[in-house]
């Protein structure tokens, strides 16, 4: 309860920084929502990076941003179809 | 040749066309020739603020559909000399112009002036693609509350869509009082969201309510904080660096104003 919160030292948060933390994520969400154009540019660009170390099967390459309640992850399937010895 | 600035926000009711009317008059109290355009077709509302409702003969539909000549649309403000009207049509809606007429619109204008500020409506439809089609730089007004600096951000995305890349922001109705306590997001707060430089902050003034009901800018009244607050903005527009005030009086937020977030681009 609040009243035992408080006499433990523990401090409220100020208002502002619990809108500050809502912002900061209702962004993150509607940032990731605004352009698969971007995730487009994203994809290529790793694909790109990742087959300077080993083959890979662009075709089958999917990238994709998945969110949940508090967090929005990036996630890649990238089949490999072999690594370059070095 | 000018310069056209659109002043924008997404959400409604944050200033937009107080920012105007007082960027406007603040660039034409310092020498400069100004003409403010109101793209708010049906909801007209810079031509009462600035005390010129009387004097509307034509307006920005006229214009861009050709029933009169630019010139004769124009309206000289009272007070200053080089300060324009371009008043918005109250009768029609948004899609009585064209993003192209607009274009030309502005291309026109700034052959004659030094500063076009276009007052956009709220939204992201129609009348925000008009109101930003000529547009070389924007500036988005927001306020310090969490639904205002959301479409904030919505809408600086949209402007980099539409090429107007590195907008400035306005933080308008800033309550120095509530921030202390930690109750009111601060100008950092707010650029550490939003990423964007500052061109300046506005605190909450009665003032502002009172020039409104008298249909004078309040950058003209030389008593009241948000009157200076607009023309430190005036004067950061035109080039000349006056460091941005916090108004808690607090230092680390001079300098470079621009911060990324973790989770930020």
């Amino acid at each position: 309860m609040d009243i035992f919160g408080k006499a433990a030292g523990q401090q409220e948060p100020s208002s502002k920084s619990i809108a500050k933390e809502r912002l900061r994520l209702v962004l993150v969400h509607d940032r990731a929502s605004i352009s698969p154009q971007l995730l487009e540019d994203l994809k290529e660009d790793m694909l790109k990076v990742i087959s300077s170390y080993m083959e890979i099967d662009e075709n089958g390459t999917e990238v994709t941003l998945k969110s949940d309640d508090s967090s929005v992850a990036l996630m890649a399937s990238i089949p490999v179809i072999k690594i370059n010895r070095i | 040749m000018g310069e056209v600035l659109v002043i924008t926000s997404g959400k409604g009711g944050v200033g937009k066309t107080t920012a105007t009317a007082n960027v406007g008059t603040g660039l034409a109290s310092i020498g400069k020739k100004v003409v403010m355009v109101d793209t708010d077709i049906g909801l007209r509302n810079l031509d009462v603020v600035m005390g010129l409702e009387n004097r509307i003969v034509y307006d920005l539909v006229d214009v861009a559909q050709g029933n009169c000549r630019l010139k004769q649309a124009l309206i000289k403000d009272k007070r200053l000399e080089g300060l324009c009207l371009l008043p918005a049509a109250q009768t029609k809606d948004k899609t009585a112009v064209t993003p192209e007429q607009m274009e030309e619109l502005c291309l026109n204008l700034k052959k004659e002036f030094d500063y076009v500020i276009i007052d956009c409506p709220a939204g992201i439809e129609g009348g925000f693609k008009n109101a930003t089609a000529g547009a070389d730089k924007a500036i988005v007004v927001t306020t310090p509350e969490i639904s205002a600096v959301r479409d904030a951000d919505r809408i600086i995305g949209l402007l980099e869509a539409a090429e107007l890349r590195n907008p400035t922001l306005i933080v308008n109705r800033l309550r120095p009082d509530m921030v202390k306590k930690g109750d009111m997001m601060d100008i950092d707060d707010i650029i550490d969201i939003l990423a964007v430089e500052i061109l300046g902050v506005v605190p909450e003034d009665q003032a502002i309510v009172i020039s409104s009901n008298k249909g004078e800018p309040v950058v003209l009244d030389l008593n009241s904080s948000a009157g200076l607050a607009y023309r430190n903005i005036a004067k950061r527009i035109t080039g000349e660096m006056i460091p941005v005030t916090s108004w808690e009086a607090e230092e680390g937020l001079l300098g470079k104003l621009k911060s990324f977030f973790g989770f930020n681009d």
